[in-house]
């Protein structure tokens, strides 16, 4: 598959990627309030709505309150689990870690229902902290995951080092291990953060009726008919994960997190 | 420092607050789910205690059985068109410049973060008749009137894709990066062109990697629970809507509960057989 050829498949990818968005991004700069392509004028007052009209602007807050929380107590779950794993001999703590992984790789409905019938039998449905803990047991495999590489990353010599000069766990962690370990809880924070931003079936089951977080809002806006913030939210949406995502990139290696060798010995 | 077991009770310490959340807020609700699946619904959307099979009895209807069929061979398609899309797309990627790829990645991180909603809006209004694909193809000359392109299966199926491409592209990544670069280069030697080299070589040493993504891919696709309802008709909804709309409309929690148990069975049987084909794929 030489030159050209793969020049034009990676073309029409991206232009199957991409398509989408534009004609959102298009939609988003529409004068009126038409679902239009190509966009009859040009106004940006469709950005400007998410922040002030008080509707949007609620669900926006409450999706980033939400993702800030619940991506703080997913890394909060998984840094001890990741360092216990690492640091010690435990082969039936394994299971914590399948457990940590099985949220997210079984269909969400699953989570999502299994969480539903536990709020509602334990009597806290619709409390808005429900969605945050809901949230950080569905994405607890990104940090986990994130943090367990990195962990197998970090060359246990310089541990060893610590602990021949008489340091003890803490200050190991403290002074070696964290700092090493740094981009990766940023990472895995990250990816928690990007993915329940943009969630809607175990945000809608646990907290649907008496929370709007802008997927939601979303939703129920195209249930009653069209408006273009619809439009701009989405842009806003594809900007924030690709910046996130982006600077992630700059910071850490990407390529290694997503499971390629490091740079040095490519 | 060398890796040991525990000594004393306080090495479990950092163990304590993971196991906690995770045994309290995701092996205890599941467990709440299965118990309700063989609860007795009452009328008004309530339930009680009970330990009955009416609610794995309703499966045994025509209806299910199409609704079931009709999920599974969705995924299937889904899981296919990803993979065929992905594998050439992945083995180009990985040999491509580092900085070119960083991109690409970012890009495909960015689509699969989509919630949902949004990759269901931007179809419905791609395919849509005021503000759709076919606009542009009027413009072009190749159509003479704009016209809506959803509901339909084949909409379905796109958003799918579209959902799916960059989760497959992810999950071929790993295996497809530390693919041994000598094995092209010797087929390339014996005179093989680049893309008798990609189909006699590269493919059938990766065979259990896609078979094992074809898996992944099936299970995810057997997760949407939107785009059916989005951008498909009422006979393109899947089991996850199903289970949804039986939660959250019809107030039927016994119900939808046992076929979320049934959902998990059926993905867990998956994961068993994934798991086999990677085991395979080591001996190998």
């Amino acid at each position: 598959m030489t030159g050209a050829l793969s020049k034009v498949y990676f073309f029409l990818i991206g232009v199957f990627l991409a398509l989408p968005m534009i004609v959102v991004a298009g939609v988003s700069v529409n004068e009126k309030q038409t679902l239009a392509f190509p966009p009859k004028g040009f106004s940006l007052s469709w950005y400007g709505e998410i922040f002030l009209n008080p509707e949007w602007r609620n669900a926006l807050f409450a999706s980033l309150t939400l993702a800030i929380l619940s991506a703080a107590v997913a890394v909060a779950i998984a840094l001890p689990l990741a360092w216990f794993l690492w640091r010690r001999i435990a082969p039936w703590a394994n299971i914590f870690q399948l457990l940590g992984i099985a949220p997210f790789t079984l269909p969400p409905v699953i989570t999502a229902l299994g969480l539903l019938t536990f709020w509602a039998t334990t009597g806290f449905y619709g409390q808005p902290w429900t969605a945050v803990v809901s949230h950080a047991i569905f994405f607890v495999t990104l940090p986990l995951v994130t943090l367990s590489l990195g962990f197998t990353a970090i060359d246990r010599s310089l541990v060893e080092a610590a602990a021949t000069m008489g340091a003890d766990d803490r200050t190991i962690f403290r002074t070696v291990v964290l700092p090493l370990i740094l981009p990766y809880i940023v990472s895995g924070y990250a990816f928690a953060f990007v993915l329940s931003l943009n969630e809607y079936i175990v945000a809608y089951m646990t907290v649907g009726f008496t929370m709007e977080t802008l997927p939601i809002k979303i939703f129920n806006a195209l249930r009653y008919g069209y408006t273009p913030t619809m439009a701009s939210v989405t842009i806003l949406f594809v900007a924030t994960a690709a910046v996130i995502f982006s600077l992630v990139a700059r910071f850490g290696d990407l390529p290694k997190l997503l499971g390629a060798m490091s740079s040095d010995d490519t | 420092m060398r890796r040991e077991a525990p000594q004393k009770l306080g090495d479990y310490g950092p163990l304590f607050f993971p196991a906690m959340m995770l045994i309290v807020f995701f092996v205890v609700p599941f467990a709440t789910m299965i118990a309700v699946s063989f609860f007795q619904r009452q009328q008004g959307g309530f339930y009680v205690p009970a330990f009955v099979f009416s609610n794995y009895e309703r499966f045994l209807s025509l209806f299910f059985a199409n609704v079931l069929g009709f999920s599974l061979m969705l995924a299937i398609t889904v899981a296919i068109c990803c993979v065929l899309l992905a594998v050439p797309f992945t083995y180009l990627l990985t040999r491509m410049a580092r900085k070119v790829q960083i991109v690409w990645l970012v890009a495909l991180l960015s689509v699969l973060s989509l919630s949902e909603v949004i990759i269901g809006f931007a179809w419905s209004t791609l395919f849509s008749r005021t503000a759709g694909i076919t606009n542009l193809l009027v413009m072009m000359g190749v159509m003479s009137e704009a016209k809506a392109l959803l509901p339909s299966f084949g909409a379905v199926l796109t958003g799918m894709v579209y959902q799916a491409f960059p989760y497959t592209v992810l999950v071929l990544y790993p295996a497809l990066v530390r693919l041994d670069p000598t094995l092209t280069e010797a087929a390339r030697t014996l005179g093989a062109s680049p893309i008798r080299a990609f189909f006699t070589v590269v493919v059938p040493a990766l065979r259990n990697t896609i078979t094992a993504t074809l898996i992944m891919v099936f299970i995810f696709a057997l997760g949407s629970y939107l785009l059916p309802q989005l951008l498909g008709r009422p006979q393109h909804w899947t089991l996850s809507v199903l289970i949804t709309d039986q939660a959250i409309y019809q107030s039927n929690m016994p119900f939808a509960a046992a076929m979320a148990v049934f959902l998990v069975l059926v993905t867990l049987g998956l994961v068993a057989l994934t798991v086999m084909a990677g085991r395979k794929g080591e001996a190998a």
